[in-house]
């Protein structure tokens, strides 16, 4: 019964004396409450901060407890009329509902999903709804615990569990290559006796971890054993040999299946190694790189190869330049020298013509012997002589045209390059 | 993979237990099949023996043979009394640093050894015995300690244990771990009754006690009690005493003149204890007790129970001091928690439920078949305590071990409000530490508009005197009837100081009221009250303590 509070009414809220000091002891540090009380403390959680996280990871732990519905699967009909006796061809997994955890399946999930198995069909109960004799399925049950439950069987049974395998994809059909090896790579990965199996992943892998995943499972080492399917020995002693023989038999048959087996496994890796597309890829990849190294390791001979292809249309070049500028320069010299020609017959002509200009310095019945004269020394003349001399008498009067060819004669007769004898008319 | 355990270090016997992330406890036996193993360590030649193998030593080799050794630990020689029981077993010397050691002779060479170095060798071999049994490494370790152990003591508890190779994660209070197996027993619910626990230890050679309460799932010690030399071996020591008169009586020889006959007695004696816990008689036979005689003779459970009368009364006296220490009332006590092996004794459990009024629950195998047995309870709680600290990292549980968390505030006084009958309704009760929320669910009943007062609670006792029922067929002979009128005693708080007034208006007839109270950390009361509806608003206040 609730309290209930007593009627009245008032102030909404009136406080009255303070409550009674605390005392200050200390608490002892155990139990998850404890654990609470020193993380609000620590972390200066208020109650309602605390709470929500508190509701928070209520919320996590009811998504983690997902396997409550373990053992709820239904068994088709024709495994419950499987026949107890030949309960090893019967699916063990499915027998106990278990048939999407398989070997997965934890013991303890095993025995959570025998139980509820052995509920349902337990023999009494089957018996209370009518049927007599009806254990046939529990047996069943029974010899799946068992199997189940030590380890050694539970091995040699998942080696054969057919129902755990996935199938490659099939040789002709189209297909993406990662999405159908990849599960079958999962599921072989539970026989390898070394844990963790790399895995087929996806395109984005590096070419190392490609091979890595191709030499683990090219060397793969498996536990798989096959005595689950041997046949069943006689347990009389009557027919020793029998026996042995049939013994002989299981070994034998054994021995042929791991085989088989390893060269199943041997020739799905080699089929996958031969469609991966990665391995292709980095095929391309190693080919392209190869060649941009030959590439690159001839670059030092293209380069010298270059360099003297220009050194020599430079050189080219530069001939042709050499060959203009030569003639180019020749037309020059031509021209100058035509030009210092025409001014040295210019200034020839002013050297001859002054003599006359002057009027042979009064001598005009001379003027012959001046004009060879005048004509001796113009061919004994250089070229600075020719033009001082010619300069100093263009537009003169006579006398400084004849002081400026005596001088000129003195100087020549001076250097010894005329006789003054050869003179008719200056000599005097 | 490796795995937490919890150990339990008794003068008198160790145990160890492992708990699961489910919270199921396992106590572990040791290779010879004991879940309580005795700590003794004996020595033979080159051979050392451990548990019940030492301990079946003391007959035919008491000298070397080390036992009630835990108490010693991080003590000075001359700092210790060893007194009566300490009179068996390998003699306590003096060791080279002063500390408490053992004298033992191997091989005619004498040898000392000192506690530490005992302690030690005793933990490697329970080491051994849970690798043995679980077949992981052990990765760490709950140790608990009586609570009057100092931190001297406790930090060489912890220097041993890892030089032992087990690396201690918390030390815990003896009896808080006692009652935290109690208490996480029926699904934690027991965790959230608030209610106030004798937890009473009852070991070989020391009784120890403490007032515990339980608020909101937090403990808090409020007194502790010691008794040195009180214990399982004072009821070996009177049954011994009882069997020796008996024998002398027979046959005229006295076996208490030797020292290897004493020692058969005491063994005897335990066996005969630990069978009479269980049923009405045992039988007691000896070979060749004294002078060649065997001894053979039977004993029922009242004969046992009055020879042993002293150190029960003792026991029931012992309890009573404790709860008289906390400055508390038999009333006072919800339940009362026996711990250790003697508690399998039915008549100390009948004992001290006889201390108690009727409303007190004795927990004792004897009166509750339920019970978890008294010898395993300090283990299991420290199995998991460390099994709930397993996920946490050291520095989290080191920081969680402050004195700033673990100092915390209890109100002095009962926190409630007042009924419509003017009856006092506690909300928080007394000792509840705080920062503390909770909430009560109430209804205005047929009035649109209610008060709501808040109190502290003022302690009374109500007295109803019962007066005896008279049969109709004893009228004839009532002038012999003893019958007196009995008065019941019963515990009621009444409302005190007033705190705090809230008024709730428009309301409609039978609604549903929420009355909160919350205390921050600073001491501040929050006190609330809404209409549960949606969009109700609360009404609030608060309400500040009493400065020092």
């Amino acid at each position: 019964m609730s309290i209930v509070l007593p009627s009245g009414s008032g102030e909404s809220f009136t406080a009255g004396s303070p409550y009674t000091t605390p005392i200050r002891r200390p608490i002892e540090p155990v139990g998850r409450y404890f654990l609470a009380h020193a993380s609000r403390t620590l972390r200066g959680h208020t109650w309602s901060e605390f709470e929500k996280l508190e509701a928070e990871k209520n919320v996590k732990q009811v998504e983690e407890n997902e396997d409550e519905d373990l053992g709820d699967e239904e068994q088709s009909d024709e495994l419950l009329a499987h026949d107890p006796r030949e309960w090893k061809t019967a699916d063990l997994y499915a027998v106990l509902g278990l048939s999407h955890l398989r070997f997965r399946a934890t013991e303890d999930q095993i025995r959570r999903a025998h139980r509820k198995q052995v509920l349902k069909h337990h023999p009494d109960k089957k018996s209370a709804s009518g049927g007599l004799d009806q254990d046939d399925f529990f047996k069943i049950i029974q010899k799946s615990l068992e199997v189940m439950l030590d380890s050694t069987k539970r091995q040699q049974y998942d080696s054969v569990d057919e129902g755990a395998n996935v199938k490659p994809p099939a040789a002709k059909s189209e297909y993406d290559f990662f999405e159908a090896w990849g599960p079958v790579f999962e599921s072989e990965s539970r026989f390898s006796k070394k844990q963790p199996v790399p895995q087929l992943g996806g395109p984005e892998l590096t070419k190392d971890e490609v091979d890595a995943f191709y030499s683990f499972w090219g060397k793969f080492d498996s536990w798989r054993t096959f005595e689950f399917k041997d046949e069943d020995v006689p347990d009389d002693t009557a027919n020793r040999d029998h026996k042995r023989y049939i013994e002989r038999k299981n070994i034998a048959s054994r021995k042929k299946l791991k085989q088989e087996d390893n060269k199943r496994l041997i020739d799905l890796v080699e089929r996958a190694h031969a469609e991966d597309p990665r391995i292709k890829n980095f095929k391309e990849a190693a080919k392209k790189e190869k060649a941009a190294k030959k590439w690159e390791k001839e670059a030092g001979s293209r380069k010298a190869a270059e360099e003297a292809t220009a050194k020599k249309a430079a050189e080219e070049e530069a001939a042709k330049k050499a060959a203009v500028e030569n003639a180019s320069k020749k037309a020059d010299s031509k021209k100058a020298k035509e030009a210092a020609k025409a001014a040295k017959k210019k200034q020839k002509r002013n050297v001859r013509g002054s003599v006359k200009d002057v009027d042979y310095f009064g001598d005009a019945d001379k003027s012959a012997a001046i004009d060879a004269d005048v004509d001796l020394l113009l061919e004994k003349f250089d070229d600075l002589q020719l033009a001082d001399v010619s300069s100093k008498v263009v537009e003169a009067d006579a006398a400084t045209v004849k002081a400026a060819f005596s001088s000129i004669i003195s100087d020549l007769v001076g250097a010894g390059k005329l006789e003054a004898s050869y003179l008719k008319y200056f000599s005097a | 993979m490796s795995a937490v355990i919890g150990i339990t270090f008794g003068n008198t016997s160790s145990s160890i237990a492992v708990a699961s992330s489910e919270g199921k406890v396992d106590v572990i036996a040791n290779p010879d099949g004991d879940r309580s193993i005795p700590s003794a360590l004996s020595y033979v030649g080159e051979d050392e023996y451990h548990g019940v193998q030492a301990e079946s030593q003391l007959v035919r080799n008491p000298k070397n043979t080390i036992i009630n050794f835990r108490d010693f630990i991080g003590k000075q020689f001359d700092d210790v009394k060893v007194d009566d029981s300490y009179q068996v077993g390998a003699k306590a010397v003096k060791g080279s640093k002063g500390e408490v050691a053992y004298e033992i002779t191997r091989n005619d060479k004498v040898e000392i050894i000192s506690v530490d170095e005992v302690s030690i060798r005793h933990f490697k071999k329970m080491k051994l015995a849970a690798e043995d049994f679980i077949g992981k490494d052990i990765e760490g370790v709950v140790l608990t300690v009586p609570t009057d152990f100092n931190e001297h003591q406790r930090q060489e508890l912890v220097k041993i244990s890892n030089a032992a190779g087990l690396k201690v994660l918390q030390l815990i209070n003896e009896p808080t771990a006692a009652l935290l197996a109690h208490l996480s027993a029926d699904d934690g619910e027991r965790f959230l009754q608030d209610k106030i626990y004798v937890v009473a230890d009852f070991g070989g050679i020391r009784s120890d006690a403490a007032v515990i309460s339980v608020r909101g799932g937090i403990l808090t010690i409020l007194a502790t009690a010691h008794e040195h030399g009180l214990g399982g071996d004072k009821f070996d020591g009177a049954l011994a005493e009882f069997f020796a008169k008996e024998f002398e009586k027979k046959y005229k020889a006295n076996p208490r003149s030797n020292a290897r006959s004493l020692a058969k007695l005491k063994a005897e004696s335990i066996v005969v204890k630990k069978t009479l816990s269980n049923v009405q008689t045992s039988t007691c036979s000896i070979e060749s007790l004294a002078e060649g005689l065997d001894f053979h003779t039977t004993i029922n459970r009242l004969r046992y129970e009055l020879t042993a009368r002293q150190p029960l009364s003792e026991m029931a006296g012992f309890v009573e001091k404790v709860v008289a220490k906390a400055g508390l009332d038999a009333l006072d006590i919800n339940e009362v928690l026996l711990v250790g092996g003697v508690s399998n004794t039915p008549k100390l459990a009948s004992n001290i439920q006889f201390l108690f009024p009727e409303s007190t629950t004795v927990v004792a195998p004897s009166l509750d078949p339920k019970a978890i047995d008294p010898s395993e309870l300090v283990a299991r709680g420290a199995a998991l305590q460390a099994a709930l600290i397993e996920s946490f990292d050291e520095e989290e549980v080191d920081e969680s071990l402050q004195p700033i968390v673990v100092n915390t505030q209890h109100i002095a006084k009962p926190i409630g409000i007042k009924d419509a009958e003017g009856n006092f309704q506690s909300i928080l009760v007394a000792e509840t530490a705080y920062p503390i929320k909770k909430s009560i669910e109430v209804t205005n009943g047929e009035s649109s508009s209610v008060i709501i007062e808040l109190y502290e609670g003022k302690r009374t006792v109500k007295e109803t005197v019962i007066e005896p029922v008279k049969d109709e067929e004893d009228e004839e002979d009532d002038d012999y009837s003893d019958d007196e009128p009995e008065i019941v005693k019963e515990l009621v708080y009444e409302a005190g100081d007033k705190l705090a007034t809230l008024s709730l208006k428009d309301l409609k007839a039978n609604s549903k009221l929420e009355v909160t109270v919350n205390i921050t950390q600073n001491g501040v009361l929050h006190f609330s009250g809404r209409e549960l509806k949606q969009g109700s608003v609360a009404v609030k206040g608060e309400v500040h303590p009493a400065s020092a």
